[in-house]
């Protein structure tokens, strides 16, 4: 955000609003955004039944077409899967717990390679090469293959796919971060600081990471798209999430046997939520960069 | 060039160490694979039968040290599950796997580069801007969830093409190869494209990306005042210097297409080593595991150093700035 706000001293925010509503696309995207983000937090209040309670499951009403009428008298939107579960519902809970898990991630993910990336750049020395090696090494593989390796280690549940896609997430920012961070270590208001005589830990914190983190912000928003849709994949091969805590991954993944049989609404629909929310994410994402990129101006 | 060769080399050696003891150390606390490989109502004396021919009975470190003595011999230990060697397992699945990371790549090469160079120079037409969506959407996209529309559409729907498994195959030079036959290009087609969709959109946009940023530089600018023909601006200078970066992903990623096959493998059931992996994970077959992961692992640093390489051989910066880190 630096940059807008180093262009225009009168009205930065809507500088930087206007220059993002250039494209409409994107502000379809955000609006769309939003409006994921909304149901997935209001899951519980609007979904037409609680998924989860088996109290409220019917096995009658099992592999129901969408639009079908449920035995109580009620229709089934997007159909029904096979233990006779509200599709539409799923997929509300399944958001919630694949935003969730992808946010949360990311953030943690953001947080620590933040705090290595300038570690290493200001420390210099072994550090720096240590964190930097322990970062090539790992970058050097994909994200895919280092998460299944942790999962095939660690086994199923929520905490070891978010410690999953934390460690994959991590060392990217650690590299990036360094990067800028030397860089921003080589300039005169650095200097300055140094001659007040401030502490690292003050310069570190006060003057080198407001410079370094505005775009990282953005590179960290697509980056909870990837990590979604790795989630996604994980507990599609049966690595990820538990029974329990449905994502949309595994409601996918629980319709691909009756793909076959030509029952395609329990895979499709959670497939087009998950697809509209990681579409949202980066198209989101890829505007603001292009916004806030100085060398596309 | 040599030391930084020799350097990259020692490099290589220290990650594989890394790695072997890493996926060793990690795999070892799975769980016990003799609860799941023998009949639960077997005597102890049966239990400790089996526990001591598989080796299990050792200290973890003697076990790691067998298993770095044997690998660098190339044994990785048998299958728990079938007493195959675990390498000669993985080896076997192996040319399915590559068949179908080849004709991903080349999927992704041939539409890639020219769709992304036409969105680079005409980033404002109607044609770039849906190559863009297009690409966006194939970024998106998870692998699988692709994987499985193509089989709801061409298989379930339009009963074109088949959803699983290799088809018929031709022995060439002991390799079992699909593409060759019309059954075996029919069962390629859609892993092969599901594949090479991730491949595709990286690379439309890298093209695209590469291409406006090297029509604004000064070399083209100067390129054009000196009078050279725009189509040659764009073969020579512009593709030149978007190459680097382009070829660097290819390399790279054949790697990635390799491990993400694992997910295509799993959705069409194509025998390659990916679906070996996913199958080895869920019965606990611990040497598999290990041994797959050494593969890749392995072959991950040998494309990295190729790669590496190639780019000093191909941007003389590098090699400067390589020299002398």
């Amino acid at each position: 955000m630096s940059v807008a706000v180093l262009k225009t001293a009168s009205s930065p925010l809507r500088e930087f609003a206007a220059s993002y509503a250039r494209s409409h696309v994107a502000v379809v995207a955000l609006i769309l955004l939003l409006l994921i983000l909304a149901v997935a937090i209001c899951a519980p209040l609007i979904s037409p039944q609680n998924p989860y309670d088996l109290a409220q499951l019917d096995i009658m009403d099992s592999k129901l077409a969408p639009g079908s009428k449920s035995g109580t008298g009620w229709t089934f939107l997007l159909g029904s899967d096979d233990q006779g579960r509200d599709m539409l519902s799923a997929i509300f809970y399944g958001l919630r717990i694949s935003l969730g898990v992808g946010v949360f991630s990311t953030v943690i993910a953001l947080a620590i390679g933040v705090a290595a990336g300038l570690v290493a750049a200001y420390g210099g020395g072994w550090t720096d090469a240590i964190i930097m090696r322990v970062v090539d090494l790992q970058l050097s593989f994909p994200a895919i293959l280092i998460a299944l390796i942790l999962l095939a280690i660690l086994g199923q549940g929520v905490d070891k796919i978010v410690v999953a896609l934390i460690t994959v997430q991590w060392a990217y920012y650690a590299r990036t971060v360094r990067g800028a961070a030397l860089v921003e270590k080589r300039k005169e208001y650095v200097d300055a600081a140094v001659c007040l005589g401030y502490s690292p830990v003050r310069i570190v914190l006060r003057h080198i990471m407001p410079n370094v983190l505005p775009p990282l912000i953005v590179v960290a928003t697509v980056q909870v798209a990837h990590a979604i849709a790795l989630e996604a994949t994980l507990s599609f091969l049966g690595l990820g999430m538990p029974i329990t805590s449905p994502s949309l991954g595994l409601l996918i993944s629980n319709g691909f046997t009756h793909l076959l049989s030509g029952k395609y609404w329990i895979s499709f629909f959670p497939g087009i939520a998950l697809l509209l929310t990681i579409v949202a994410i980066n198209l989101v994402g890829d505007q603001l960069r292009d916004v806030l990129n100085p060398r596309l101006k | 060039m040599i030391a930084f060769i020799l350097r990259r080399l020692a490099q290589s050696l220290l990650a594989l160490f890394v790695m072997s003891a890493l996926v060793f150390v990690g795999v070892y606390a799975i769980g016990n694979p003799v609860d799941i490989l023998i009949n639960p109502q077997a005597d102890q004396a049966e239990i400790a039968r089996v526990t001591a021919s598989l080796g299990l009975d050792k200290p973890v470190w003697v076990q790691y040290w067998h298993f770095l003595t044997a690998a660098l011999s190339g044994d990785l230990g048998k299958s728990f599950a079938s007493s195959i060697p675990a390498v000669q397992l993985i080896l076997q699945r192996m040319p399915a796997t590559v068949e179908l990371a080849v004709v991903a790549t080349i999927i992704a090469v041939v539409f890639g580069l020219p769709l992304g160079l036409w969105a680079g120079l005409k980033p404002d037409s109607f044609a770039a801007k849906s190559i863009m969506a297009g690409s966006i959407l194939g970024f998106s996209l998870p692998t699988f969830w692709v994987g499985l529309m193509l089989i709801m559409i061409f298989s379930v729907w339009l009963g074109w093409l088949p959803s699983t498994g290799r088809g018929a195959t031709v022995e060439v030079l002991g390799l079992h190869l699909s593409f060759l036959t019309w059954d075996g290009l029919k069962h390629l087609l859609m892993p092969a494209t599901n594949l090479a969709l991730f491949k595709l959109s990286l690379l439309i946009r890298l093209t695209r990306a590469g291409t406006r940023e090297a029509m604004v530089q000064d070399y083209v600018r100067f390129a054009r005042a000196k009078g050279v023909p725009e189509r040659r601006v764009v073969s020579v200078h512009v593709l030149k210097n978007i190459l680097i970066p382009i070829v660097t992903v290819v390399g790279l990623e054949f790697g990635s297409l390799i491990a993400f096959a694992i997910i295509t493998e799993s959705v069409f059931a194509w025998p390659g080593m990916g679906k070996l992996l996913i199958d080895s994970i869920n019965v606990l077959d611990r040497p598999v595991i290990v041994a797959y992961l050494m593969i890749i692992v392995f072959l991950f640093i040998i494309i990295n150093l190729a790669v590496d390489i190639l780019y000093t051989a191909l941007d003389p910066r590098v090699r400067v700035s390589g020299a002398r880190a």
